[in-house]
Formats: structure tokens, C-alpha cells, sequence
């Protein structure tokens, strides 16, 4: 840009003439971000070589011009240099506009914040790409269990879906690179399809507050976004490689951004992990190795008022599910149950069999952005998501190596986004959004669609103001509403949808009546209305006082509505309900939080209530020709989840750091009385962290996790009749297992390999001491221990 | 023109969004393939006296219906049988025999049978899969004195084998578990 400038200048000062010429050129110079008026900004005329500055007001003039065109270049130490051409005719009036400099990395620039604020009134906690980096060998889920009030509903080791405050599924949003991801999030073993390699920041919001990107997040948002790219000349990357023992797997991945200063830029970024069968202390855990295959490229333009970027990733992550854990009826259960190793347990392979999941995740991104000075800055997006879940489980014959769910689903999203600055204390978020879902179940499976084939429509629009009171009291409030319109054609059992009097109930829906089955065409309106109200007081320097609101309104997800048969993974018959209506929750959430170098902590209680709440439980024993099922039905009723988030950080010594954190959570069914199912024990966590900047930025930090045993749980255990012991027995599916405690250990340290690279190698051992114990919240504890030690090896190149 | 690039996108976006419309056509059905819908254990005896035969037939699969179980009559008391189950999946016209693709894979598979509640009776593998393990298919069971209790056959797929031949040992998962009342008059 500067060459071109200079170019410019040069090829003028041949051509100017000399005229008679006594005109005046005058005007203002500003900062572009803020309007803000720039002090001492010089501008040199080409040709004539006058320079002028900009006054305390930033104006200039120029004089004894001519009419006819200059080429000006106006330059400020903390802007860049731009060249103008400039038509003088008598006096002129011109004013400027410089954009700063944008020097360093991860620099820009809105409200002096690298990423944007979410929601200003809840608080956001998040993870930095350093803490990112070490979960690397993970997964988004892992990740996020670092931070209080988060935990994990696992299928097994690989199969990891947070769980915030005590909601998961289709209650948490998870936004991947301004997307909503649309990846089957319904179903509790299906993890979401994000690579955490490719973010740069998380961000967690414990509640329904942000509602730009959704209303119906009774639990909360996560938010994943790629490291921003500076505006300047620069090409720069970074390679991860990282080893386990657990698992004998690696990971290894790459990005590579090239940028240039006048704002076009692209990054590649790619992973392969692949691992095998992972271990206990005591035995190996057959069949549940991974490999995932993931790449991204975004290739966009960023200046300061406009800007266009495209983004396309690909995801794709086969998963092992533990062999074991696949069973008949309900004697299978007992055995696996009773034994305390699981029935099946081979020598280590990295060979990935049935049960195992297939999922490839599409997404693909074009945003267009403009800044106008009079309404503020316009974002267009247009997303396209499509989520290929291939599900094999043991079959029999010509079916063996067919999948027994393969879904295919579609998602396309259009979004204006507008943002305004109304005054220096009021701002405004606006948006609507439309958009298209299409599920396709392949009847080709042989197997019965456990999700139907649907279309489904939504429309949607939000209102978010936020208003500084003054120095110490800020105001948010928000509105949206939703519609959605689903299609559905679901064939039921005619056995079942008599025995739930559907026949009664809804004869106009069914289109055809085939044998055994019954083709039906329900379609379903819901209205969702969310809001948000909430204020942020801060008493000094340190000290801070939020509190929030929130109105959640959830429209009931394909899996509550038509689940009807037999989940193999779980042994049991899932039932959902086609009378089903939104849920509605209210959140109310106060933090107290104190910033400060040496000690600081955040205290944040909650209450979740939620009306509507759909919760599946057991109900009854159905005999079949493979032996007893536990049927479990979805239901509505209005829950109550309550609790408290803590952290705590003080400095005790240079260079050392006591880190705390503690969790509680408790969940009650308000209707029946009786606490909810699968929610997370208390936990707390504590670590010793020792830091020497000066001493190659070694770090050393040793991390305790103490999870309680969850003593408040529905009883759901039944009886069943074995007749080879002619004895009934219990299938205690239901106690939670024993309290457990964790030590991991941590390291890391820099080596500068020339002025440009840096080494950063880290070493850690998980579950230091080798301990044997099972997760409540892990779908597998029934049938094995969770993961052993685990020696960890991280390589990373910054270059 | 910036202005008139976003015009242009969205103009493609919304036009994506009408053609990927579905069309109206109704999806078609799944017949479950591998469901066993029915077993039938036929007993006959070595004497040639009449067969008896037990059925359990569960036609809406995992649904809420349960299994219709039938014996067709009583055994003879110190009698030898020959057992032969035939496995079918009635959701198919015609109905599929599963037994044939059980006999293919026999080295998964094995059945089990288990006397209880004071039948007098004992079985006896009468064949087996190309490890010389049990498969169970057919077998021969031999009546004791008059009694009366439950016999419960039992499929499982991928079992350990060989095992001692209880359930606990074989492990697997249950394809089959079939109880009926049998009387030895």
C-alpha cells in the first residue's frame, strides 16, 4: 500500500503544473474506528512537497493549491499511511479517515477486545488457545470440562458432550465459527462435530443470554472461534504433535495463515489423530479406538468497513464403541452389570469394528460484512451444514457390515446481522434468520429410522440493546422469537401408535397403513419467544456484580417427539411422544467476581427453572422374543436445577498460583418430587501452578480432582426374572458409583529456535497414581472402568 | 458495490434454498431384516409318536406387544426327543428363515438351554459348528419321570467359545430368550 502511495506521488510530481493558484484545501482528519479526532497527522502534498498537521481537533489546511488534482499523503505514527487523490476546485473541503495500525497478532479492535463480548451481563468464562493446545489429544468436550459448571456426559473416552449446569443435548448451542452447529446434537452418545484444533478461543455462557445466536439454550452456548488474522504482511503458521500412551495414539496438527496489509487473508488448517483401544489400570477397553480426519480453509478480506470471508471444514471422526457394552435384554444387563470386568476384552488393536459410529460434518460459510456510518455494521451469512452419521452395530448374514442407522441431514442458514452504535453508551444487536433443515433416513439400513425423515422451516429475528448507566451500571435487554414449522413422515408400529391411542387421537394423520406398520405426516408449529434481561455493577477497579435473566423456549427435538424402539447402545426401548410442547426455562443467574493480579475469584449461584421439561425415564419391563427391555419414556414435567460455580486464583508466591474451582449442581422433577437423573456430583478442583517467564516461560502445574459421589438420584433399578437361577433379580441401573480423586500433572517450556520460531515441548501424566473408578455421567460405567494413567508428550513449532 | 455483491449473494442463498426443497413423494417402509419374529422347537420323539411343538411368535418385534407363547402338548415321561428350532422372521412375505444364517455363522453362535423349576429332563448338543463347538440348532432332549417346570432356549451371538457351557461363562449378546411350560406326563 505504501509503494503504491509512493508510485502515486512520484508519477504526480512529474505532471503538476504550475497554475496561478492560491486555493485552500481544508478539513478534518479522524480515527475510522471511533471517529475520534487524530492529533498531529501529516499530509504532504505531492508535487508542491508543503506538509501540513492536523490541531487538537484534527483539523488541517492546506493552502496555495490550484484547481486541479493532488495526490495527498496523509500519515499518523499509529496509522497507516494513505494516499489520497484530491480535486481542488476554489476552496475544498476533505475530510479523512485513518485506520490504525494493526501490528499485532490477534489485535483487532472492537471495543479494545480482541473477540467480541457475548453477552455483557452473564458472565463469559472461556479457554485461551494455550489452554486450547493442550487438548489437543481430545475433544471439545474434554476441553470444556476445564471450566466450573461444566462437565461431560460420556459415552465411553472418545464420545464427550458437555454438559452446562446440568443440561446437555439439545439445550447446549454450540456456535463453530459463527455457525450453529446442526450435527444431530439430540442424541446424548453423539459428540459434537468440532475439531479442537482448529479453535482459537472457547467461550462458554452458562445461560440463554446470547440470544443473537439462538433462544432456545436452556442451558447454555458455547462458542468455538478461529484465531483472528492481523492485517499486515505476514505468513505465519504453527504444527502440533502430540502423543499418548493411553490409547497409543497421536495427533498431529497444522495451520498455516498468510496475511497481507490490505486486509486479504487465508489460513489452512489441518488434523489426523488416530488411536486404538484405550485402558483401564487393569485390562483394555476392546473396540474403542478413534481416528478423525479433519481440514478447514478460510480465505477472506478484512478491512476496516467492509469485508468478505468464505469458510469450508470437513470432519470426520470414526469412533469405536466399547464391545462390550453391546447387549440383548435384561439379563445381558445383570451379567455386565455384576462383573466387574467387561465380558469381552482382546489384545490392543488400533482396528475399529462394530459398534462403532461414522460421522463426516460439512460446514461451509460465506459472511459479508459493511460498516455504514449511519446505521453501523451490517454481516450477511449464508451457512451450509450437512451431517452424515453412519451408526454399525453387530449384526448377522448379509447385514454384518451394513450400517444400522444412516442419517442424512441437511441444514442451510441465511443471517443479517446489524450492529449499531446509537450513542457512546447505547448499543444495539439486531437480526433475523431463516432456516431450512432437511432429515434423511436411509431405509436401506434394514433396520426400523429411529429419527424420521422431516423438513423443518424456522424463522427467526432477536433485539439485543445494551446501555452504560454510567461509569459503574451497565443495562442489557433482549428479545427474540422463533418459528419453526416441521414435516414429518414417520411410520409407527401399529401395535404401538394403538396402544398410545394415536388411532384415537390423530386419525387425520396417517397418509397409509402398510401390514404392521402405519406411515403418518404430523406437522408441528412452535412459537418461541426468549428474552433476556440483565445488568453489570461494578463498585471499583476490582470488583464486579452481574446479574441475568434469562427466557429460554425450546421447541421439543425429532428424537423426544419420535423415538420409538429399541436403542441398542442403551439395552433399553426409548418412546418419545408426538404430543409434546416447547420447554420453557428461566434462569437467574448472579456473579460476583474480583479481578486482581494477585488474588481473584468469581462466585456465581443460579437457578434454572423450566417449565415443560423433557426428561426420559423408565417406565416399564416390555418382554420381547430377545428377552426383558427396560422401556423408557419421555415425559414432560417442570424441573428445578440449582446451584453454584466458583473459581479462585491467588498468587501465594513469585511465580506461584493456587487455582480452585468447585461445582454443584442439583436437579430436582418438581412435579413428582424426585431429583433428575444425570446430573453431575459435586466436584472441585485444585492445582499448584509455578511460573518463570525468564526461565524459558517453564511451567509446572500439578492439578487435583476430587468428584463426589452423586447421592441424589431417581431409583430406576427393576426386577427381572432369570430363569437359569430361577431367582429374580435387580437390575440396579441406577446407583451412582463411588466418589473418586484425580491427580494430573502438567508441564511445559519454550525453546526459541531462531528469531522467528519457538519450540514448545510438554509433558503430563493424567491420572497420576493409576486409579481404578467409573463416572457417573458415563453412559460405559456399567460395563468398564474409566481410563487409566495416561503419559502425554506435546511437540509445538510456532513459526 | 460491495452493496451490490451481498445483493447477489443473497439472491444465490435464497435460490439454493428453494431448490433444495424436497419433493412430495412418501419415504418408503423398512422391513426390520433381522428381527426374529418367531421360534419353533420341535421336539420329535424317537419312538415316532406324535411331535410336539413350542412356538413363541412376538410379530411387532420390540413393540408393545408381547409374545404369544404355545406348546402343543404334553412330553413322554423317560422319552428321548429330537429337538430342531427353526428361527423366522414373519415381518417379510415370505417369511425368512434366520435359522439358515445362524447355521453359516455357527462359530458365532450357540444355543443354550436351560431346565428349571423341577423339570426332569436333560439335553444333549446334536450338532456343531466347524470348531467342534456346540452350535444347538438341533439337539436331543431326553424326558425323566413325570414332571413338570420350564424350559428356556436361549440364543446368544458371539459368545465365548468353547465355554463350560452356562450362560454366565459364554457371554455375548442375547438374540433369543424363549421360555415355555413343559409338563412330562
Amino acid at each position: 500500500m505504501r509503494t503504491y502511495a509512493l508510485v502515486i506521488l512520484v508519477l504526480y510530481s512529474i505532471t503538476a503544473i504550475s497554475q496561478n493558484c492560491n486555493n485552500n484545501l481544508s478539513g478534518t482528519v479522524k480515527d475510522s474506528h471511533d471517529n475520534s479526532p487524530l492529533v498531529g497527522a501529516t499530509l504532504i502534498v505531492a508535487g508542491t512537497e508543503q506538509a501540513v498537521q492536523t490541531d487538537l481537533d484534527g483539523n488541517y489546511t492546506i493552502t496555495g493549491l490550484c484547481n486541479q488534482e493532488y495526490s495527498i499523503q496523509i500519515s499518523h505514527p499509529e496509522c497507516l499511511t494513505k494516499g489520497y487523490t484530491i480535486k481542488v476546485s476554489g476552496a475544498t473541503t476533505k475530510n479523512f479517515k485513518l485506520e490504525h495500525h494493526l501490528e499485532e497478532l490477534n489485535q483487532i479492535t472492537i471495543d479494545g477486545k480482541v473477540y467480541k463480548d457475548k453477552s455483557k451481563t452473564l458472565i463469559q468464562s472461556g479457554l485461551s488457545i494455550e489452554e486450547i493446545e493442550k487438548f489437543s489429544n481430545g475433544s471439545l468436550g474434554d476441553a470444556l470440562n476445564s471450566l466450573s459448571g461444566v462437565s461431560s456426559l460420556n459415552t465411553g473416552n472418545t464420545v464427550v458432550k458437555p454438559l452446562i449446569n446440568g443440561l446437555h443435548s439439545s439445550r447446549v448451542v454450540i456456535i463453530n465459527n459463527g455457525v450453529r452447529m446442526e450435527d444431530q446434537e439430540w442424541g446424548s452418545e453423539h459428540a459434537p462435530n468440532v475439531d479442537i484444533n482448529s479453535a482459537g478461543k472457547l467461550t462458554l455462557i452458562k445461560g440463554a443470554g446470547a440470544l443473537q445466536y439462538s433462544g432456545d439454550a436452556v442451558g447454555g452456548v458455547i462458542i468455538s472461534e478461529a484465531a483472528k488474522v492481523p492485517v499486515k504482511d505476514s505468513l505465519y503458521g504453527k504444527t502440533l504433535f502430540s502423543a499418548a500412551s493411553n490409547g497409543r495414539g497421536t495427533t498431529v496438527s497444522s495451520q498455516l495463515t498468510k496475511s497481507y496489509q490490505n486486509g486479504w487473508f487465508g489460513t489452512v488448517q489441518g488434523t489426523l489423530k488416530r488411536f486404538g483401544d484405550f485402558e483401564t489400570p487393569d485390562y483394555i477397553l476392546s473396540n474403542t479406538g478413534t481416528s478423525e480426519r479433519n481440514a478447514s480453509i478460510n480465505i477472506g478480506l478484512n478491512r476496516f468497513d467492509y469485508g468478505i470471508e468464505g469458510y469450508y471444514s470437513i470432519f470426520k471422526n470414526e469412533i469405536g464403541i466399547l464391545r462390550a457394552s453391546h447387549l440383548g435384554g435384561a439379563q445381558d444387563q445383570i451379567n455386565a452389570i455384576n462383573s466387574r470386568e467387561p465380558s469381552i476384552i482382546r489384545d490392543f488393536t488400533y482396528n475399529i469394528d462394530a459398534p462403532k459410529q461414522d460421522v463426516t460434518h460439512h460446514l461451509a460459510r460465506l459472511k459479508a460484512f459493511k460498516r455504514f456510518e449511519s446505521i453501523g455494521k451490517l454481516s450477511f451469512q449464508y451457512d451450509f451444514q450437512a451431517n452424515h452419521r453412519l451408526e454399525y452395530d453387530i449384526r448377522r448374514g448379509d447385514d454384518k457390515d451394513k450400517a444400522s442407522l444412516d442419517l442424512d441431514l441437511k441444514t442451510h442458514t441465511i443471517m443479517l446481522d446489524l450492529e449499531s452504535k446509537l450513542s457512546n453508551s447505547l448499543n444495539l444487536k439486531s437480526g433475523i434468520l431463516g432456516r431450512y433443515q432437511n432429515n434423511f433416513a436411509d431405509p436401506n439400513t434394514g433396520v426400523r429410522r429411529l429419527i424420521p425423515d422431516y423438513d423443518k422451516y424456522e424463522i427467526g429475528a432477536y433485539l439485543i440493546a445494551d446501555y452504560d448507566l454510567n461509569d459503574d451500571w451497565l443495562l442489557e435487554i433482549g428479545g427474540r422469537f422463533d418459528y419453526t414449522y416441521m414435516d414429518v413422515f414417520k411410520f409407527y408400529r401399529t401395535s404401538f401408535w394403538e396402544s398410545r391411542n394415536y388411532d384415537q387421537l390423530f386419525p387425520e394423520i396417517v397418509v397409509e397403513e402398510l401390514g404392521n406398520q402405519i406411515l403418518t405426516n404430523p406437522e408441528y408449529n412452535f412459537y418461541n419467544a426468549s428474552g433476556t434481561v440483565g445488568t453489570t455493577y461494578s463498585f471499583n477497579e476490582d470488583y464486579k456484580l452481574f446479574f441475568n435473566y434469562s427466557l429460554a423456549s425450546r421447541a421439543p427435538n425429532p428424537s423426544e417427539l419420535f423415538s420409538e424402539g429399541l436403542h441398542h447402545s442403551a439395552s433399553r426401548i426409548e418412546l418419545g411422544d408426538l404430543r409434546f410442547n416447547s420447554e420453557i426455562g428461566h434462569k437467574f443467574s448472579l456473579t460476583f467476581q474480583r479481578e486482581k493480579n494477585v488474588f481473584s475469584f468469581s462466585i456465581n449461584p443460579y437457578i434454572n427453572i423450566i417449565n415443560d421439561f423433557i426428561v426420559i425415564e423408565p417406565t416399564e419391563i416390555q418382554q420381547t422374543i430377545r428377552g426383558n427391555f427396560q422401556v423408557w419414556e419421555y415425559r414432560q414435567t417442570n424441573a428445578e436445577l440449582l446451584g453454584v460455580d466458583i473459581d479462585a486464583s491467588y498468587s501465594f508466591a513469585e511465580n506461584f498460583r493456587f487455582e480452585h474451582q468447585f461445582s454443584l449442581v442439583k436437579g430436582y422433577d418438581r412435579t413428582n418430587d424426585t431429583p433428575l437423573i444425570s446430573i453431575p456430583a459435586v466436584n472441585t478442583k485444585n492445582g499448584i501452578v509455578y511460573q518463570k517467564p525468564e526461565l524459558n516461560s517453564l511451567r509446572l502445574s500439578l492439578q487435583s480432582e476430587y468428584v463426589f459421589r452423586q447421592n441424589e438420584f431417581p431409583n430406576t433399578n427393576f426386577e427381572v426374572f432369570i430363569p437359569e437361577t430361577q431367582t429374580t433379580e435387580i437390575v440396579d441401573v441406577s446407583t451412582p458409583p463411588e466418589a473418586y480423586h484425580l491427580l494430573d500433572f502438567d508441564s511445559s517450556i519454550d525453546f526459541k529456535l531462531n528469531n522467528k520460531s519457538t519450540l514448545t515441548v510438554g509433558l503430563g501424566i493424567k491420572n497420576l497414581f493409576n486409579t481404578s473408578y467409573r463416572n457417573y455421567l458415563n453412559r460405559l460405567r456399567y460395563y468398564a472402568d474409566d481410563l487409566g494413567r495416561n503419559f502425554l508428550l506435546n511437540l509445538k513449532i510456532d513459526y | 458495490m460491495k452493496n451490490l455483491k451481498s445483493v447477489s449473494i443473497l439472491f444465490f442463498a435464497s435460490l439454493l434454498f428453494i431448490a433444495c426443497s424436497s419433493d412430495d413423494e412418501n419415504p418408503e417402509p423398512v422391513n426390520e431384516e433381522e428381527i426374529i419374529t418367531t421360534v419353533t422347537v420341535t421336539l420329535t420323539p424317537d419312538d415316532g409318536g406324535t411331535p410336539v411343538t413350542l412356538v413363541t411368535r412376538d410379530l411387532d418385534g420390540d413393540g408393545p406387544n408381547e409374545p404369544v407363547i404355545t406348546v402343543s402338548g404334553n412330553l413322554n415321561a423317560n422319552t428321548s426327543y429330537n429337538g430342531d428350532i427353526i428361527l423366522l422372521n414373519e415381518t417379510e412375505d415370505p417369511a425368512e428363515n434366520i435359522t439358515e444364517e445362524v447355521v453359516e455363522e455357527a462359530e458365532e453362535h450357540q444355543f443354550f438351554y436351560t431346565i428349571a423349576g423341577g423339570l426332569n429332563a436333560s439335553t444333549e448338543y446334536s450338532n456343531y459348528d466347524s470348531d467342534d463347538n456346540p452350535l444347538g440348532t438341533k439337539f436331543i432332549l431326553s424326558a425323566g419321570d413325570a414332571s413338570a417346570g420350564t424350559l428356556t432356549f436361549t440364543l446368544r451371538h458371539e459368545p465365548k467359545k468353547p465355554n463350560d457351557g452356562t450362560l454366565g461363562d459364554a457371554g455375548g449378546e442375547t438374540d433369543i430368550e424363549a421360555t415355555f411350560n413343559v409338563t412330562v406326563e
